[in-house]
């Protein structure tokens, strides 16, 4: 591993007065993986708009390559869980956008549309693509200006399974080949596991960092293998506080209304 | 398929290879039978119109109402064959035309740049949009003594009445166009480095054209509008002086044939608009997408 990429040290995020990250400190040198990983609301989106400079109202330094981040910034690209492409664009004036007018000429957009398998629909529109083609297309954008670091905010969970897991293989693939650090927001544990090179485990309330794990397996990964597995446990532990925990049901609704009625949820001893 | 190619070649036994071989249905080539299919459609658009013109003429001949009232569809053609070989129908058609060009074109870019300002910052709306709410409410013909008065009988009054006509749909859509932008594109443009005027022109702008092409053709057909009652009141030439002249000459073949080329003209110019809204909103995935 080579010089830190990311450097991330929040102590304090707030918003309205409610504590949405408390004291999260991590660091990412060049080339890793990280996947952060955590409950709704612990602060992992906002993380990463942080570290995307669009977010700025918060206590703490965060350093890329250095320097505090920026919007628009060529060091860093950003992928959301929505494709966000321009309706009114082609596909390959989507992938130029960031370079304007005659954006979709340039050769780099070539070589992009190659990359992700869209070489043949570079005239197609959006309402035209299937959504993994869309979101192939979202990805290309986001390399359009070689980022050392690639922010995916929850990327691949509006597709389907099938496509997924393609799309986990053409990031790395292209993370592979550009040498690009990806640091990657998601629910999907198995996503998580098979995907980085350490899995950041967050809770909520305030959001805070709760362990992590390492994923010292080497690419490219067989998805059934077993440590793949173990490590996911791992982290399913990790997320629920260190303790094997299912949520047994049986007892409050036995005491709750009979059958057919509408069940008081605000009774129960967990919240939904 | 073994029935229907039995009764095909009882009843048709020229086309039983066709039927056999190619594995064809019976029946027109395809592409022939959409044509026609269309066709049909639009054949049956001139039913009603061709009939009541026949029924118009037939009333007027039959002499149950005065040909001096109504004049028949034949005599109108007669009008308008006249007026065209005189020249007299192309300058009123030419200047009509220069003026709803001229005021729409004024209208609909003064409507771009305040809708834009309303549309895009807070302060602009308060201070603006009230006032204009307000303005809008004031009936087209209340404004004509006033420009009169103000700006003379020349050209002036009437382009800036047109201009006024064409002003409130092409900014109230405009508005409402980038009030609908979706945030998350504005996010991208912000990602992007976009701001001011260049995310103006590569987010808003075209995020907000269906709802722009509304406005511009709302505007249009106002701007035809307002442009009869500017010439209705004070013109020496144009449709609407054509009209004025038609009642006052007791000549109701004028003004129905004035009539007519109004509305040839709105529709004309209204299917301009919609054909370039149609190719360049070619990336809208709505519902009649398809036939774009």
């Amino acid at each position: 591993m080579t010089d830190v990429l990311l450097d991330l040290s929040v102590d304090e995020k707030s918003f309205l007065s409610h504590r949405v990250i408390d004291a999260i400190r991590f660091a990412v040198p060049g080339g890793e993986i990280v996947s952060l990983v955590g409950p709704s609301g612990c602060g992992k989106s906002t993380l990463l708009r942080i570290v995307a400079g669009l977010d700025t109202q918060y206590c703490g330094t965060v350093r890329i390559k250095g320097a505090p981040p920026q919007v628009h910034s060529p060091d860093v690209g950003l992928i959301f869980q929505e494709p966000r492409l321009m309706p009114w664009l082609t596909v390959a004036e989507n992938i130029g956008f960031e370079l304007g007018r005659l954006g979709d000429r340039h050769p780099r957009v070539k070589e992009l549309l190659a990359e992700v398998g869209l070489a043949g629909f570079p005239d197609a529109y959006p309402k035209q693509l299937s959504g993994g083609m869309a979101q192939r297309t979202a990805i290309a954008r986001g390399l359009l200006s070689r980022p050392a670091l690639l922010l995916l905010d929850e990327p691949f969970s509006a597709v389907d399974a099938f496509t997924r897991m393609r799309l986990q293989d053409l990031i790395l693939a292209l993370a592979a080949r550009h040498g690009t650090t990806l640091l990657l927001v998601t629910h999907d544990i198995a996503e998580a596991v098979y995907v980085s090179d350490r899995v950041i485990v967050m809770a909520s309330e305030p959001g805070r960092v709760t362990g992590e794990v390492r994923i010292d397996l080497a690419r490219p990964r067989e998805r059934r293998h077993p440590q793949l597995a173990a490590w996911g446990a791992q982290v399913l532990t990790l997320l629920n506080g260190g303790t094997i925990d299912y949520l047994d049901l049986t007892d409050e609704l036995a005491a709750q209304t009979p059958p057919g009625y509408p069940i008081a949820t605000e009774h129960l001893a967990f919240a939904l | 398929m073994g029935h229907a190619e039995e009764q095909t070649i009882e009843r048709f036994p020229a086309e039983t290879t066709r039927v056999s071989r190619g594995g064809w249905t019976w029946g027109p080539h395809p592409g022939l039978a959409r044509w026609l299919a269309r066709w049909g459609g639009r054949r049956r658009a001139f039913v009603v119109p061709l009939g009541l013109l026949l029924v118009w003429e037939g009333v007027v001949a039959a002499g149950w109402v005065s040909a001096y009232l109504l004049p028949p569809p034949s005599e109108i053609g007669r009008t308008l064959l006249e007026l065209a070989a005189s020249g007299r129908l192309f300058e009123h058609v030419g200047v009509s035309t220069l003026r709803v060009l001229v005021g729409f074109s004024i209208g609909a870019s003064l409507a771009l740049i305040v809708g834009a300002l309303v549309g895009l910052s807070r302060r602009a709306e308060d201070y603006l949009d009230p006032t204009l709410q307000a303005l809008r409410a004031i009936p087209s013909l209340a404004w004509v003594p006033l420009l009169l008065l103000w700006l003379g009988i020349d050209e002036a009054p009437k382009i800036t009445l047109i201009a006024i006509g064409a002003f409130f749909p092409v900014y109230l859509n405009f508005v409402a166009g980038i009030a609908n932008v979706d945030r998350k594109l504005v996010e991208v443009g912000a990602i992007f480095g976009l701001t001011g005027f260049e995310l103006i022109r590569r987010i808003f702008l075209p995020a907000a054209l269906p709802n722009l092409f509304t406005g511009l053709r709302g505007g249009l057909s106002l701007a035809w509008m307002f442009l009869v009652a500017a010439e209705l009141i004070a013109a020496t030439r144009g449709l609407g002086y054509l009209l004025t002249d038609g009642r006052e000459l007791g000549r109701a073949d004028l003004v129905i044939s004035a009539i007519i080329v109004l509305a040839l003209l709105g529709k004309l110019s209204d299917g301009v608009l919609q054909w370039l809204e149609r190719h360049s909103l070619v990336w809208r995935d709505g519902y009649d997408s398809r036939r774009a």
